[in-house]
């Protein structure tokens, strides 16, 4: 039942960004669904200038946007963010529901370390200050999935604060450029979820399942337009988009609306709205109240939240009964910006590359396993990596970790390959077999199809000398000079060798035989 | 063996000359006989029988679990209790059976005490009277003394009859009458800004407010967060302490416990001439009865006279206290009633048009006017628009009050001693000519800025009135010194000799006095 709330920013190229003001901008009406123990986050990013749908007319503004996000990410713990209940995904409705849960009278919230823990690590991730002092507030509003009619957040003075993302975006011909980008993040902090409403229209009816433990992310975006150099045009929220596709489809559906409002001479309401995902477009949710006072009020049966670090921790303090933010620094991961510098720097990798490589679950660990076992170069490793492996995952709709080839097979092949005891095509036919997961080793399929490249210069010689003697006008061609026609001779001693003869040996070898 | 002290009957159960079924059954046969004084909303019977059952058992293997071993004890009916329904004297809770009991229950349960029963109040703890609960006010045992009846025979102006009985104060009037009638030897209270201390004063009792912190709140259902704490009723100073010696403690279940030390044991004090008493000078209020004003200077006197340093104390912003509460006090049940809202226990309305007008009608069913009255103002100090004016502003004048404190004990002084109550108790309908809100600013002026504080403070009973009626005075500790303020207090119950109520001529004509009370059974419920 906690929700930080991240509030990020980013600063455009060329515009300096006004971030929509925390407090004006930070406005929620009846959540619907949610999850039991949240991080909240609010960013505001601001976008590009952007070109009305038709190119613009001289003489006519150009607009920009300007998104905040408000995410909602369920905790990763056992229990909930108040209570002891447990935390599970799918579990029967109303069956993870303490005395607490349920808000029955005389119950009090207690913090749940593993939850401000995860609160603190998210706010380094996000190089956010951590705040050594931090508070609870109520914010009230009825609702029925809402028991107590009111949720504890943290309003005042939240966890984490200032934080920043940097990330890429692909540009370029075909996408295949990666441009750098940061957003801000406003704060962080951590908040009890409601329960889920599940309307029975049918028979009238609502049902309340307070197990909150569902629903991993939820974003909430404030969008709104100006023209640069303007005063911040009015905002719009669009509320519980759920997957970050449909986030994108809405922002850019409601900036476009937004401009054709405006340019056709109305104007933007401060409301909230809904994402239609089959219309694949937003639209108001008509508030049946008109703006909500959310009574904000501190939470009494919470103390403040104090965080230490190495110099602050009283001495003697029991572990258990304090968290130390530097302990936490220390069981931080690499962070991807770091990961991918070092990727850069390691094995010379194109910026995009390194992306490519973070943005699929479990593929730098799948590149960085091979990278072990193989003498194969960094950027044979990658290519193959990237290109063909992503390429049949993609293909098959299939995550890393259920790929049929394993980090060490791929390894034995590149080996393979970097030995010159196979070809490159011969190399993409054994990955094709390995694929068929019939548990061969690569070495057991290159014998077992005989795709050893011809290490027998003598043989070879032969194969040569019989495909000039069977084709003598392409041998008369090459002597006249065309250059093209000697790819003909290889194509041809190749096809003959049953593609286990490496092209530049049998290059060598013809223009030797060619020139004598 | 009813008036005895906690160890004294404690020692009795040891040694045989009762055994705890005895002891239940004599206190629920005197509940019986006062239940004209509607004391108790429930009465646990079954449950306390087969506690005694239990407790005897223990005894008779030698296995006693402690000095509450077979000790009937009653709680407040704001305290959840695990399937005895807990109601807060509302509408809204009748019929609501907590799942689960209250961590000072539990705790008690867990020494071996009886549960009598659970005691009247009013709604929500909501007054200073025990007269605005839905199930109809608590009378004040002291009605029926013989010290009163005498005084009141000599008194040529007074009614005969019982239209002038006295009310407890409040709001936990219902345990102060259940241990004030002796049907036993301890009652839990709740204390927000004078509870607990009030109605112990009106009753001739010691009533005593915790520390904040000391003692869990897990499972009292809440007034106000940051100040509730639960009270403890008793006849003895000594049986307070044996009481806050199982009661107090971190609680993994509120966050706002801390961990003690040591034991808390009461030594008695022989010497005071080591102790500062400091004298409140804004608590000499034009309003005080010049009776209790009186008793209190003697009482000054009596620690000076006994080599105690008393000196005057200045807490300036005492004042502003009252109007300080009301906002903070409001605002917290503005927000602690919203759960009450017909969904998921309690009252529920017949009205389904749409959940919002099922909250409306539920809410407005189930709460008094009082309840409402504060929900509304609470709800409107806390509007945007008004929160930093009014909420900020009071916590700001909070601190303030703390402060003062803060100072006056840091300038030497080992405990406060001031009035509890401005006068004595008065009779029902006097007491309901003024409004609830003016009588609880009225009421709670002595008590309220040490909820504020989060101090410890009790009440000991000091003498009789000119009418017969018991005045108490109020000794303020500082925070966490509870240990050495029921020892000062001890020492001073000792000095001053308190009477016993006299009552037997109560319980002898209980059956007359019970034709007489045509209407003060009719809500009650066993």
């Amino acid at each position: 039942m906690a929700a930080p709330m991240l509030r990020w920013g980013c600063r455009g190229r060329r515009w300096a960004l006004a971030c929509v003001d925390g407090g004006s901008c930070h406005r929620r009406g009846a959540p619907t669904g949610s999850t039991s123990n949240r991080i909240r986050g609010q960013s505001s990013v601001a976008q590009q200038p952007l070109h009305t749908a038709q190119k613009p007319r001289k003489g006519e503004h150009k607009w920009a946007a300007v998104v905040g996000l408000e995410i909602h990410a369920q905790i990763s713990s056992n229990s909930k963010l108040f209570s002891g209940s447990q935390v599970r995904f799918s579990a029967p409705p109303n069956s993870l529901v303490s005395f607490f849960d349920a808000s029955l009278p005389g119950t009090l919230p207690v913090l749940n370390r593993r939850c401000v823990e995860a609160a603190v690590m998210t706010g380094l991730a996000l190089n956010c200050h951590i705040n050594k002092k931090s508070l609870f507030d109520r914010k009230h509003y009825f609702y029925a999935d809402l028991p107590a009619g009111y949720q504890i957040t943290q309003h005042r003075l939240p966890i984490a604060v200032n934080g920043s993302l940097t990330y890429g975006i692909s540009a370029g011909k075909e996408c295949g450029q990666v441009i750098p980008k940061m957003v801000r993040v406003k704060q962080i902090q951590l908040e009890q979820d409601s329960g889920k409403s599940l309307h029975d229209d049918l028979r009238s009816q609502t049902l309340i399942d307070l197990n909150r433990a569902e629903g991993q992310l939820r974003v909430d975006a404030n969008i709104s337009v100006h023209h640069p150099g303007e005063p911040l045009g009015v905002r719009t929220e669009v509320k519980n988009l759920n997957s970050i596709r449909f986030l994108a489809k809405a922002i850019d559906y409601e900036i476009q609306r937004q401009i054709s409002e405006l340019e056709n001479g109305g104007e933007i309401l401060n409301e909230t709205r809904s994402f239609h995902e089959k219309l694949g477009c937003t639209v108001s949710m008509r508030d049946k109240e008109a703006k909500q006072d959310y009574r904000f009020m501190p939470e009494p049966n919470l103390p403040p939240l104090l965080l230490y670090d190495a110099t602050s921790l009283p001495t003697g303090a029991d572990p258990q009964q304090v968290i130390n933010i530097d302990q936490i620094r220390e069981t931080l991961p690499e962070l991807p910006s770091v990961t991918r510098e070092r990727l850069v720097q390691q094995y010379g990798m194109l910026p995009e590359h390194s992306f490519t490589l973070l943005n699929e679950v479990g593929l730098l660990e799948f590149f960085q396993n091979v990278m072990k076992e193989t003498r194969a170069e960094p950027k044979k490793v990658t290519s193959w990596v990237l290109n063909i492996f992503l390429g049949y995952l993609k293909q098959e709709n299939l995550a890393v970790s259920e790929s049929p080839v394993t980090p060490s097979a791929l390894a034995e092949l590149l080996d393979l390959l970097d030995s010159r005891t196979i070809s490159s095509s011969a190399a993409k036919q054994v990955f094709e077999e390995l694929w068929k997961r019939e548990g061969k080793t690569p070495g057991q399929i290159v014998s077992e199809k005989q795709l050893e490249l011809m290490q027998d210069r003598g043989a070879l010689e032969q194969f040569c000398y019989s495909v000039m003697k069977d084709h003598p006008q392409v041998v008369m061609d090459v002597k006249k000079g065309n250059p093209r026609a000697i790819n003909k001779l290889i194509g041809l001693v190749r096809k003959a060798t049953l593609n286990r003869a490496d092209p530049a040996v049998i290059k060598e070898i013809l223009e030797k035989q060619l020139s004598s | 063996m009813l008036g005895q002290t906690l160890r004294e009957v404690s020692a009795a159960l040891k040694q045989g000359q009762i055994t705890p079924t005895e002891l239940c059954q004599k206190c629920l046969s005197l509940i019986k006989k006062t239940k004209f004084l509607n004391a108790y909303i429930t009465v646990s019977e079954e449950v306390a029988l087969k506690q005694a059952e239990e407790s005897e058992k223990r005894y008779k293997n030698g296995q006693s679990l402690g000095d509450l071993d077979g000790i009937p004890i009653a709680v407040k009916d704001n305290f959840s209790t695990s399937g005895i329904e807990t109601t807060c004297a509302s509408n809204m809770l009748k019929g609501y059976v907590p799942p689960y009991n209250a961590t000072v229950v539990q705790k008690l349960l867990d020494q071996g005490a009886l549960l009598m029963g659970k005691t009247n109040l009013d709604e929500f703890a909501m007054g200073s009277g025990s007269t605005d609960g839905v199930f109809g006010p608590v009378k004040n045992p002291w009605s029926y003394s013989k010290q009163y009846r005498e005084k009141r025979k000599q008194n040529p102006h007074s009614e005969s009859g019982d239209s002038d009985w006295l009310i407890t104060g409040g709001s936990s009037g219902g345990s102060a009458a259940a241990v004030s009638a002796f049907t036993c030897y301890a009652a839990l209270g709740s204390d927000t800004g004078g509870s607990t201390r009030n109605p112990a004063a009106h009753c001739g009792l010691v009533g005593f407010k915790p520390s904040y912190g000391l003692v869990s709140r897990h499972g009292l259902i809440p007034l106000v967060n940051s100040m509730d704490v639960p009270g403890i009723l008793t006849r003895y100073v000594d049986d307070a302490a044996i009481v806050l010696g199982v009661l107090a403690g971190h609680d993994p279940k509120d966050s706002t416990t801390v961990p003690i030390n040591k034991p808390l044991v009461l030594s008695s004090l022989e010497d005071v001439s080591k102790l500062c008493i400091g004298i409140p000078k804004e608590y000499l209020v034009p309003e005080l009865s010049s009776e209790i004003q009186c008793l209190w200077s003697r009482a000054a006197d009596l620690f000076e006279s006994e080599g105690a340093k008393v000196i005057e104390v200045s807490l300036p912003h005492t004042s502003y206290s009252i109007v300080c509460y009301h906002v903070l006090c409001t605002s917290e049940v503005a927000s602690n009633m919203a759960r009450f809202d017909g969904l998921q226990y309690g009252h529920r309305c017949d009205i389904d048009v749409s959940t919002e007008a099922m909250y409306a009608a539920t809410r407005r069913e189930g709460f008094n006017d009082v309840v409402r009255g504060r929900i509304l103002s609470g709800n409107f100090f806390l509007l945007k628009e008004n929160y930093e004016n009014y909420f900020v502003k009071a916590q700001k004048v909070r601190r303030l009050i703390a402060n003062d404190f803060v100072n006056a004990f840091n300038s030497g002084v080992d405990v406060l001693l001031t009035p509890t109550t401005l006068s004595e108790a008065v009779p029902y309908l006097e007491f309901i000519k003024e409004d609830n809100r003016t009588r609880s600013a009225q009421d709670d002026i002595f008590t309220q800025a040490v909820n504020m504080a989060g101090l410890p403070a009790v009440n000991i009973p000091i003498a009789l009135s000119n009418q017969g009626l018991p005045i108490g005075l109020q000794f303020i500790g500082r925070a966490f010194c509870d240990q050495q303020l029921l020892t000062v207090a001890k020492w001073f119950e000792k000095q001053v000799q308190f009477p016993v109520i006299q009552l037997q001529e109560l319980v002898d004509n209980c059956s007359a006095i019970l034709e007489n009370e045509k209407l003060a059974s009719v809500s009650l419920k066993q």
